[in-house]
């Protein structure tokens, strides 16, 4: 399982997908979300690794 | 699809532009970034490197990534926050104002920050001036717009500052692009530039360095440089239509990249040859009390909310 951390909860996940994979199945746009693991940005072409974590950030600021 | 190397070094990238069709790594990106941001400034002639450059800082991705680039790049430039006093139940004005002294100490501690807290200036907060009853979100907003655009204006006057630069990004500016295209404003179409150059009437200058990028980018361009930035959005800004123009636009851009930049870039240059010819835009005058330029006799609107504080004014002004 994959933790994964959007907008102060905890979504747990199947792993074995990529950052794209992943964003679609939360219904998130890859356009409009990053991905941080260990502090570090990562591409959403990077392939998660199981039991790892990744935290999502929404990029769109409103106003 | 593969993990796209970086086109520069060939090692990961962290981050994949398909409108450019370019990957980058962390030190490779945020030397894109500054490079590219530099070449924008030239391009509109935004400023000279000895200006004294005033950042009007919110706490935000984008304003603190601005003011890091331009500190970067040797610019003298200061940084303005205007603490808007919006609470919400969740100190939001005060969050934010620690987001920015904590960049400034970290990143700026040679430039100056100014902070203008609106409370102890006025007497009143926004929320406060657009009075308890009066009109919902939107009306809120127009008035935030307007006082954040006035103080910005005088502060960076009063200062002696040559330049006021914000940090609006490309999906800003095609937002209001788009809901401008909707409306066929033509006035606001007229007066949207990445470069508005100081006019007599008491405006200062103001710039927008980061009008190329993507806002994933400059939110990239802060993750990468380890700033630390306030996450969460102004609680009044849900339901903005400006985000939902941000939504139209970023679904059609996964379907074909580029079409963001293509809408913003498409229409710089049908303004610069001259889109509606004929229309002139309307005289500005002197406001009486604050000198500033409005297109309104007598008191400027701001003058008009902070002079008649009992009023609940917005109604008759915007
Ligand atoms: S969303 Fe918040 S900060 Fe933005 S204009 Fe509205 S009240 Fe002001
Ligand atoms: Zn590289
Ligand atoms: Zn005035």
């Amino acid at each position: 399982m994959v933790k994964v951390h959007f907008r102060g909860s905890e979504i747990e996940t199947p792993g074995k997908m990529t950052v794209r994979e992943l964003m679609k199945s939360l219904g998130l746009n890859p356009q409009s979300v990053l991905a941080v693991v260990d502090g570090n940005l990562v591409s959403n072409e990077t392939r998660l690794s199981d039991q790892g974590e990744i935290k999502l950030i929404s990029v769109i600021s409103g106003g | 699809m593969g993990v796209h190397r970086c086109r520069k070094c060939a090692a990961q990238s962290v981050i994949y532009m398909p409108q450019h069709r370019l990957a980058l790594c962390a030190e490779h990106f945020l030397a894109w970034v500054e490079k590219s941001t530099l070449d924008f400034i030239a391009k509109h002639h935004m400023f000279e490197p000895l200006d004294r450059v005033l950042v009007a800082v919110s706490g935000g991705k984008d304003s603190l990534s601005l003011w890091r680039i331009l500190l970067k790049s040797g610019f003298q430039a200061d940084g303005l926050y205007i603490d808007l006093g919006i609470d919400a139940g969740g100190a939001y004005s005060k969050r934010s104002g620690e987001y920015v002294r904590k960049f400034w100490r970290t990143f700026a501690p040679e430039s100056q920050l100014h902070v203008l807290d609106l409370a102890s200036l006025y007497g009143k907060t926004v929320p406060e001036m657009a009075g308890r009853r009066a009109g919902g979100r939107k009306k809120l907003c127009s008035i935030c717009g307007l006082v954040k655009r006035h103080e910005m204006n005088r502060v960076a006057r009063e200062l002696g500052y040559q330049v006021m630069v914000t940090g609006h990004n490309l999906d800003d500016e095609a937002a209001v692009l788009f809901g401008n295209t909707l409306r066929w404003d033509v006035e606001y179409l007229l007066r949207q530039a990445p470069v508005l150059p100081a006019e007599e009437s008491g405006l200062a200058g103001k710039a927008k360095p980061l009008a190329r990028f993507y806002e994933r980018e400059t939110a990239a361009y802060a993750i990468v440089s380890n700033i630390d930035y306030i996450e969460d959005e102004c609680p009044f800004s849900k339901g903005a239509t400006s985000l939902r123009h941000k939504e139209v636009l970023n679904s059609m851009e996964n379907g074909s990249p580029g079409t963001k930049l293509q809408f913003y870039h498409s229409f710089l240059r049908a303004r610069k040859k001259g889109i509606f010819p004929g229309y002139e835009r309307p005289v500005l005058q002197a406001c009486p009390k604050c000198a500033q330029a409005t297109g309104i006799p007598g008191l400027c609107a701001f003058c008009r909310l902070t002079t008649d504080a009992e009023k609940s004014i917005g109604e008759e002004i915007l």
